[in-house]
C-alpha cells in the first residue's frame, strides 16, 4: 500500500470518526483459533490514552466521510465544506492487521458516512469484518457501526464476523432528532437494534442444543447520545438510556458532551465549553442503575429533572433521602452498604470479608479506601455511635463542599449559572 | 532477631519460610541477597535453595489457601519491595495458626499490605499489556523493550502467548536484564547481549524491518486525529499514560 496516500486518508477518516466516545473492547468470548492472531477473551485493554485522557483502545475509523445525510450535528454532514475521502477494503485490513500485530490496539472500530444508501453501505462495513476473519484469522475485537435502515439479512450477517454492533440515537427525543436530523426517521435506528437483539437470542437458544451454533455479536449492542446539543433534561437523558437497557439488552449506552463543530443556530454556538462535567455525572447515574441496584427514578424524577453538578449523584439522593441513614456498616446488607456516598462496590466487598473478623471502626474503613469525607456521614461504626452524626442534610452538604477540593469546582460555577438564570 | 537471606527467587523464599518453621521460637527477618540494609546486631543465615523443600511449602499451601493464596504471596514477592518478605511469612504463619481465612482479614496490617502490593503488581501486568510497543526487526521477530516497575514478565506470558500465536516475538525487561521470547512453539525466558552502541529506545534502519517506520508513522498520525483538542486534560493524560513509560511507546517519539 502507499503510506503517504493511507497516511492521509487515515488523518481525515480517524478525525471524523474521533466523537464516536465508545471504545471498549472487553466482554467478548472469541478466542485464538488454529493458532490464528489475536485473542478476545479477556478484559479490555487502552493502549494509550489521547491527550484528552479518551482511551485509545480500537482503531476507530470511518470507511468513508462521503455522506448523503444533512444532520446538523455531525461534522461529516452533507453541507459541510470538508476533505472527503474513503478507505478500500483491503486498506482497512491491512491498517487493522499491521497495528494489532504490534500491540497496538484491541482491534478495529468501524463506522462510515452513508454513501448511496443504508444498504450499499452496510454491505461493505460487513465485508470487511468477514474479510478479516475468515482471510486474515483474526481473532481481535470487531466493533461494527449499524447503518440505520440496513435490511435485515445484512444486519443477520455482520453479527456473524462482529464482536459488537451499535447505532448511535444520538439525539435523546424524537422532537430533537425532527429538529436536527430532519431526513433521519426514528423508527430506522430502532429496527437494526431489534433486529440485532432477536438475532442474539435465537443464536443463545440454538447454542443451548447444538453446541457448534457461531456467537452472534458476543459482546451485545451499545448506543450513544449526544448531550447538550439540543434542550432535554438529565431526566429525559436517563429515562432513555434506560428503555434502552431494558427494551434492547443493551450493554452500554454511552454519552457524548456536544463538540461545537457548527455555525448552525439550531445548536450552541462554536466555542461553547463542552459539557464534561454533566456528561461524567450522566456516566455515574448510569454506573449507579447498572450496579448499584438504583431505579432511574429515585435519582431522576419530575422534581429533579436534572443532576447536582456539585455533587455526585449518590450523595444527592442520600441527602434528599435521610430516612434511610445511618447505616450500621457491621450489620447492614451488601445493598445498603452499596448506598452510603463514598462506598465503592469494592470497598463493599472488602467491608464483607474484613467484618467477620472484627467489628470494623472508621480506622479500618479508612486503610480499607472509604472516602470518609463522604461516607462519614452516613454510617455507624464501632467506633461511631448515633449521637456522633450531624443529621441535617444541609448542614452535611456544607460541610462535604468545605472540606473537598472537586477537580471540576470552577465549571460548577460556570454551569450552575445556567440553569438558574 | 535472625536475617534469612536467599537468593532472589521463589523458590529461595519459600525455602526461607520452611527454614523459619522449623524454628517457630525465634523471630526471622528474610532478606534478598543483594539487599544490604542488614541490621548491626542479630544474626545473618545463607539460605541456600532446594527445589524439594520449595515444593513442599508450596503444595502445602495449595492445599490450605488453594491457588487464590498462593497467588497472593506470589504477585507480592514480584512487587520486589522492600520488607515485604516479612508480609509473607507472616501471611503464611497465620494460614497455619489460624486457618486460610485469615488471609482474607483486611483489618490485619500486613495482610492489608499484601493485598495493596498485588493491587500495584496487577496494574502493572495489566499496563504492559496495553504499553509493550513491538517493532518488526529484519529478522521478522517483534521486539519490545520495557522497563516495568515490578518483575511481571511472568505473569504477562500467557497474555501474549495466547494473542500472538503466529509471529515471533520478544518482550526484553531492559531494567532486569531478561526477556521472554516466543518461537511459535513455546516461550522460553532468555537474556541477550545487546552490545555496547545498542539504543531500545531508537528504531535503526540496520535492525528494523524497512516498513517499521512507516507503520510507526502512521500510528502517530492516528494518535495526534483521534483526540478531541477542544476537550485536552493533560492531568488525565499523565495519570494515564505516566511519562516514565514514554520511552518506548511509539506514539510518544519525536518525529
Amino acid at each position: 500500500m502507499s503510506f503517504d496516500r493511507t497516511k492521509e486518508k487515515l488523518k481525515i477518516l480517524a478525525d471524523a470518526a474521533k466523537y464516536d466516545v465508545s471504545c471498549s473492547s472487553s466482554g467478548s468470548n472469541r478466542k485464538n483459533k488454529n493458532k490464528g492472531l489475536g485473542d478476545s477473551t479477556g478484559m479490555g485493554i487502552c493502549h494509550t490514552y489521547t491527550e484528552d485522557g479518551r482511551c485509545v483502545s480500537l482503531l476507530k475509523i470511518l470507511l468513508t466521510n462521503y455522506c448523503i445525510f444533512d444532520c446538523a450535528y455531525c461534522v461529516t454532514r452533507k453541507s459541510n465544506d470538508i476533505k472527503r475521502a474513503a478507505f478500500t477494503v483491503q486498506e482497512v485490513v491491512d491498517l487493522t492487521i499491521n497495528f494489532y500485530r504490534r500491540n497496538y490496539i484491541e482491534g478495529l472500530f468501524l463506522s462510515s458516512g452513508i454513501f448511496k444508501n443504508a444498504d450499499y453501505t452496510m454491505e461493505r462495513l460487513v465485508r470487511v469484518a468477514k474479510k478479516l476473519r475468515t482471510e486474515e484469522n483474526f481473532n481481535g475485537y470487531i466493533h461494527l457501526k449499524s447503518i440505520p435502515g440496513a435490511s435485515d439479512e445484512l444486519m443477520a450477517e455482520a453479527g456473524l464476523w462482529a464482536d459488537r454492533l451499535s447505532v448511535n440515537i444520538e439525539i435523546p427525543s424524537k422532537k430533537g432528532l425532527k429538529l436536527l436530523a430532519p431526513d433521519k426517521n426514528f423508527d430506522d435506528f430502532i429496527k437494526p437494534m431489534k433486529k440485532v437483539k432477536n438475532e442474539i437470542i435465537q443464536y443463545k437458544g440454538e447454542r443451548k442444543l447444538i453446541k457448534s451454533t457461531p456467537t452472534y455479536a458476543p459482546a451485545g449492542q451499545s448506543t450513544q447520545m449526544i448531550v447538550g446539543a439540543t434542550g432535554e433534561s438529565d431526566f429525559q437523558v436517563m429515562k432513555t438510556a434506560d428503555y434502552f437497557y431494558k427494551q434492547f439488552s443493551m450493554k452500554r449506552v454511552y454519552y457524548s458532551g456536544y463538540v461545537s463543530i457548527s455555525t448552525d443556530s439550531r445548536l450552541p454556538q462554536l466555542g461553547t465549553a463542552v459539557p464534561m462535567l454533566r456528561e461524567n455525572r450522566l456516566y455515574q447515574t448510569d454506573w449507579l442503575m447498572r450496579f448499584y441496584g438504583f431505579d432511574v427514578d429515585e435519582l431522576l424524577n419530575k422534581n429533579t429533572p436534572f443532576l447536582d453538578l456539585e455533587v455526585d449523584p449518590k450523595l444527592s439522593w442520600a441527602l434528599r433521602n435521610p430516612q434511610y441513614f445511618p447505616i450500621d456498616v457491621n450489620k447492614a446488607s451488601k445493598t445498603e452498604l452499596a448506598r452510603i456516598p463514598g462506598v465503592g462496590l469494592k470497598s463493599v466487598h472488602k467491608i464483607l470479608q474484613a467484618r467477620r473478623f472484627k467489628k470494623l471502626t472508621m480506622e479500618h474503613l479508612k486503610s480499607i479506601g472509604v472516602a470518609l469525607n463522604r461516607a462519614r456521614y452516613f454510617m455507624l461504626t464501632a467506633t461511631r455511635t448515633y449521637n456522633d452524626l450531624e443529621l441535617n442534610p444541609s448542614t452535611v452538604r456544607a460541610r462535604i463542599l468545605s472540606n473537598s477540593t472537586s477537580k471540576f469546582r470552577n465549571q460548577t460555577t460556570n454551569q450552575l449559572s445556567l440553569f438558574t438564570s | 532477631m535472625i536475617t534469612l537471606k536467599y537468593d532472589g527467587t521463589f523458590e529461595g523464599l519459600l525455602c526461607s519460610v520452611f527454614y523459619a518453621f522449623g524454628r517457630r521460637q525465634d523471630e526471622f527477618h528474610i532478606q534478598r541477597n543483594n539487599q544490604t540494609q542488614s541490621s548491626l546486631f542479630g544474626q545473618e543465615i545463607g539460605i541456600s535453595t532446594e527445589t524439594e523443600k520449595a515444593t513442599r511449602v508450596l503444595n502445602g499451601l495449595k492445599k490450605t489457601a488453594g491457588n487464590n493464596g498462593i497467588s497472593l504471596l506470589y504477585r507480592s514477592f514480584l512487587s520486589e519491595q522492600p520488607k515485604i518478605e516479612d508480609n509473607i511469612l507472616h501471611a503464611v504463619k497465620s494460614i497455619y495458626d489460624k486457618g486460610a481465612r485469615s488471609i482474607k482479614d483486611h483489618t490485619d496490617p500486613q495482610i492489608l499490605r499484601l493485598y495493596q502490593t498485588v493491587k500495584m503488581v496487577n496494574r502493572e501486568k495489566h499496563r504492559m499489556e496495553a504499553f509493550v510497543r513491538f517493532r518488526l526487526t529484519k529478522d521478522d521477530v517483534y521486539f519490545s523493550s520495557i522497563e516495568p516497575d515490578f518483575d511481571v514478565l511472568p505473569l504477562i506470558k500467557k497474555h501474549f502467548h495466547s494473542r500472538y500465536a503466529d509471529q515471533r516475538w520478544l518482550i526484553y525487561d531492559m531494567k532486569r536484564d531478561y526477556g521472554i521470547y516466543y518461537d511459535l512453539k513455546n516461550v522460553e525466558t532468555m537474556q541477550m547481549n545487546f552490545g555496547e552502541d545498542f539504543d531500545a529506545t531508537k528504531t535503526s534502519e540496520h535492525i528494523f524491518a524497512l516498513e517499521e517506520i512507516a507503520f510507526q508513522d502512521l500510528w502517530k498520525e492516528y494518535f495526534s486525529s483521534t483526540n478531541i483538542a477542544s476537550r485536552k486534560n493533560s492531568p488525565l493524560h499523565i495519570r494515564h499514560v505516566p511519562k516514565r513509560y514514554w520511552k518506548y511507546l511509539s506514539e510518544k517519539q519525536p518525529a
